[in-house]
């Protein structure tokens, strides 16, 4: 190593990753679908990219405040659900069975937490203090007769498709 | 490992420049680092960055920056502020501690 050696210092791209911006539109309300659209803002966001969300159908769950902390997860129909330990699969035949839908429920929950993960109302925090923008869609709103007093309350605005197409004009875009 | 030197600090480091060795860390070291970086260390950028000299030590990992607002209870809109666009890592860096690997 010589003396004149520039000195090693991580590049953070700061100029490069402004204006680059992701939305994601959140379509999905089981508990297990609602989490791969809220990771990858956090992750997004963590890294100085614009990050706007739209809760749609089923994502709607994921902001209603009387349903955002009761999503639930159910084996039914998923096969790639396997027991704590080892390959063992849950028998599709078993999947609907009483009882099957809370102990999954809770087995994921548990698991997310083990990892630190927070739950949705509180990831939705995290991503709302990280400069994340919610928005609720006009046509699952009506659909749900739910106004913005029944949202929760980190969400920007009740928009229709249009405006979120507007919104998020040239975004990279992910569908969940 | 290169060993690269930072106003006046001989220190070792990964490719990228974080640095390798919690010992070669100091305070001072601290300030070059954050200078590097473009930040300007005030008490306000000192408090999580002690945080995170401290949670590595006892957990021999550099906490994320979930682990930084619930367990350092430092807000996450001011660690934005202080450290902008990339909070985690720029936090890491200045602490001369690994980037973070936790996804959340």
């Amino acid at each position: 190593m010589t003396a004149t050696q520039d000195a090693i210092v991580p590049k953070f791209d700061d100029e490069e990753e402004t204006g680059r911006t992701l939305a994601i539109i959140c379509s999905k309300g089981n508990l297990d679908m609602a989490y791969p659209g809220l990771i990858l803002a956090n992750a997004a966001l963590g890294e100085g990219v614009n990050v706007h969300l739209f809760f749609t159908f089923w994502g709607f769950d994921m902001i209603i405040k009387s349903r955002m902390h009761d999503l639930k997860f159910s084996p039914s129909g998923n096969t790639a659900m396997h027991m704590p330990v080892g390959d063992v699969r849950i028998p599709q035949a078993l999947a609907p069975m009483p009882g099957m839908q809370p102990m999954a429920t809770h087995m994921l929950k548990k698991q997310i937490a083990d990892l630190g993960v927070p739950e949705v109302p509180d990831f939705l925090e995290q991503i709302v203090a990280s400069g994340g923008k919610l928005w609720a869609c006009r046509m699952s709103a009506d659909m749900n007769h739910v106004t913005m007093d029944d949202l929760y309350d980190g969400v920007e605005a009740i928009i229709n498709a249009s405006d979120f197409i507007e919104l998020t004009a040239g975004a990279q875009l992910l569908f969940i | 490992m290169p060993v690269t030197t930072i106003d006046g600090h001989e220190i070792h480091v990964d490719d990228e420049g974080f640095m390798t060795v919690y010992d070669e860390w100091d305070e001072t070291v601290g300030k070059s680092l954050a200078a590097a970086i473009g930040v300007e260390m005030t008490d306000e950028h000192w408090g999580p960055i002690r945080f995170l000299r401290q949670d590595f030590k006892s957990e021999s990992v550099t906490p994320t920056l979930r682990r930084v607002s619930t367990v350092g209870g430092f807000d996450t809109k001011k660690l934005f502020e202080l450290f902008p666009k990339k909070p985690a890592k720029k936090m890491a860096y200045i602490a001369g501690l690994p980037k973070p690997h936790g996804c959340v």
